[in-house]
């Protein structure tokens, strides 16, 4: 079975986030990057696919060269390709990616592709269920539990106040939520291994974007935070604060 | 090309989601500003009996699309439904309430329509004559704004960002072939959590605990001021620490790797406020924190602050709560 993990370089996840001085992107001076967290489910996932059904695990990246070291990463982890799509410096979106995504996964017959549920920078959550819909594949999102039947798939997700439990046919793609599983750390073998895996570059051609980003900009103020006292005495003060101030209870 | 503004309505047994008719009210203002028609689309197994809630929400259209395969969601399913209803209305915008559905299916549609989405909007107008949202990234620590360069954008709507408000209107109804049966992904079974508790991102209350509450079992006191609340009253939430230390599940974890919630009242007990926390619950209304540390960096951003020792403070609260609400 030819598995496919998508994964994405995005800023650590206790970034202090800066507006840059075009006023629509960050200022990634100082940031710290690294695989997005839900990525390393998807990745983790696709191993134990792989580990269960036999195959070979590929994890593309669209990204700048620096990612090529989060590639070696997953490689380290026990992927045994890697594919970094370069990327440009035209605007991208959930669209044009997954066009693009959906180009290569035709490319290379994979038959399964994991991602994560979205990535911690756009916050988006587009890319799975866009590249399900253009590959006329099945998808299931937000995966907390997922296993391969013989011919098919059996998963489960949460909803709002309970759980889906849903199944269907190969192939399909799934997005990959913290509750799946817990993601492997890459041990010594594994790193001297991932130093003589194939890591290949490739041009990346996209579609126009859709959407026009106008601007970025710091999160808006919260009013005066204040403190009403200490001990179990300022409970009186709350009380009179949410009941006629804020009005809540 | 119309100019109308459509509505996925999100139901599940016949229950319509509250975001939906929050999509709809937000749809009519739209919908005056550009000259169209606030739209709904139901998809179900059986939904006529739903549009009466619909038009009371001013929607002047409404898509049924009905079949028995409908009954339960399927995301390849409703996709082909929701796009035969896109592709009849040709509408500028089509609007969808971010919820584990709408997370799935909005990206699905937009896809089949070529277009954009701008997924977990806060806020959405019109400006010079173009759709432009605002909506959180780097989970809340910054927003971006974006426009459509193109007809339609997708949009879906955080939950609790928009006031629901009643306008009754007298709606065309349109029926439209459900798709052909045989989906790729179908939803066997719906296993509900216990039926006291609201689902955390819907509540309008949040009680939520990190490692000041010291274990698995001084986390009971956050159940306990949740319960003050009265059956269905407030959500139970929990930080990354508590959850990666077994205490208590994933599914309750509010942050950057958890839920990103936007309630009412948010009460952190024993958060500290890591960035990644405060990335998931900075747009709640209003805040309450308890912390024995004065530094910690919730009370930043905490409406009210209590500092003080938990287990000495909240059994007051839950008193005090129990007294407001059992009048």
């Amino acid at each position: 079975m030819e598995i496919l993990a998508l994964v994405k370089r995005v800023p650590a996840t206790d970034s202090k986030i800066k507006v840059g001085p075009d006023g629509k992107s960050i200022d990634p001076a100082g940031l710290d990057f690294v695989l997005n967290p839900y990525d390393e489910h998807a990745l983790e996932q696709a191993l134990q696919t792989k580990e269960s059904q036999g195959g070979s695990v590929t994890v593309m990246c669209y990204g700048p060269p620096e990612a090529k070291k989060d590639l070696r990463t997953c490689l380290a982890m026990g992927a045994d390709k890697a594919i970094l799509l370069q990327q440009g410096t035209e605007q991208v979106d959930g669209l044009s990616l997954s066009i693009l995504f959906a180009e290569k996964v035709k490319e290379q017959g994979y038959e399964i592709v994991f991602c994560g549920t979205q990535s911690v920078d756009n916050d988006e959550g587009q890319i799975g269920p866009r590249l399900a819909s253009l590959l006329s594949w099945a998808c299931v999102t937000d995966a907390s539990s997922f296993e391969v039947l013989d011919g098919g798939w059996r998963a489960s997700r949460d909803i709002e106040g309970g759980k889906e439990a849903l199944s269907g046919g190969l192939p399909v793609v799934v997005t990959c939520s913290k509750g799946l599983n817990e993601p492997r750390y890459p041990n010594l073998k594994g790193i001297m291994a991932a130093k003589k895996k194939p890591l290949e570059e490739l041009e990346a051609v996209l579609t126009e974007s859709q959407i026009e980003v106008v601007a970025l900009t710091p999160p808006p103020q919260r009013p005066a935070p204040s403190i009403l006292g200490e001990g179990p005495d300022a409970v009186t003060a709350l009380m009179d604060k949410l009941q006629n101030e804020a009005k809540v209870l | 090309m119309s100019k109308d503004v459509v509505v996925f309505i999100e139901q599940r047994e016949g229950s319509i989601k509250k975001t939906s008719f929050e999509a709809l009210s937000l749809a009519r203002e739209l919908a005056t500003e550009l000259g169209g028609q606030p739209t709904a689309v139901l998809i179900g197994a059986q939904v006529e009996g739903l549009c009466s809630q619909v038009s009371a929400y001013g929607a002047t259209k409404i898509y049924t699309v009905e079949a028995p395969a409908l009954a339960q969601y399927s995301g390849d399913g409703y996709a082909a439904a929701l796009m035969s209803c896109v592709a009849r209305s040709e509408p500028r915008v089509v609007l969808l309430a971010h919820t584990a559905m709408g997370k799935d299916l909005a990206p699905r549609v937009a896809a089949l329509a070529k277009t954009g989405l701008v997924s977990d909007a806060t806020s959405v107008r019109v400006a010079d004559g173009t759709i432009e949202c605002s909506k959180p990234v780097y989970a809340g620590k910054a927003y971006r704004t974006l426009r459509a360069k193109k007809a339609p954008l997708f949009i879906s709507l955080r939950p609790n960002t928009h006031a629901k408000s009643e306008a009754a209107a007298s709606a065309e109804r349109i029926q439209v072939d459900a798709p052909e049966a045989g989906f790729l992904s179908i939803v066997d079974e719906i296993l509900p959590l216990s039926s006291e508790r609201v689902p955390l991102q819907e509540a309008a209350v949040i009680v939520s605990g990190g490692r000041g509450l010291k274990d698995a079992d001084g986390f009971k006191l956050v159940e306990d001021l949740a319960a003050a609340f009265g059956p269905g009253g407030a959500a139970v939430g929990a930080s990354r620490a508590v959850v990666d230390a077994g205490w208590r599940p994933h599914s309750e974890q509010v942050g950057q790797t958890g839920k990103v919630v936007s309630p009412t009242l948010y009460i952190a007990l024993g958060i500290s406020g890591a960035i990644q926390h405060l990335a998931g619950m900075s747009t709640a209304k209003f805040i309450v924190a308890v912390n024995k540390d004065k530094e910690a960096p919730i009370f930043k951003i905490a409406n009210y602050g209590i500092v003080g020792d938990l287990f000495a403070v909240v059994p007051k609260m839950i008193e005090a709560i129990k007294a407001v609400k059992g009048k």
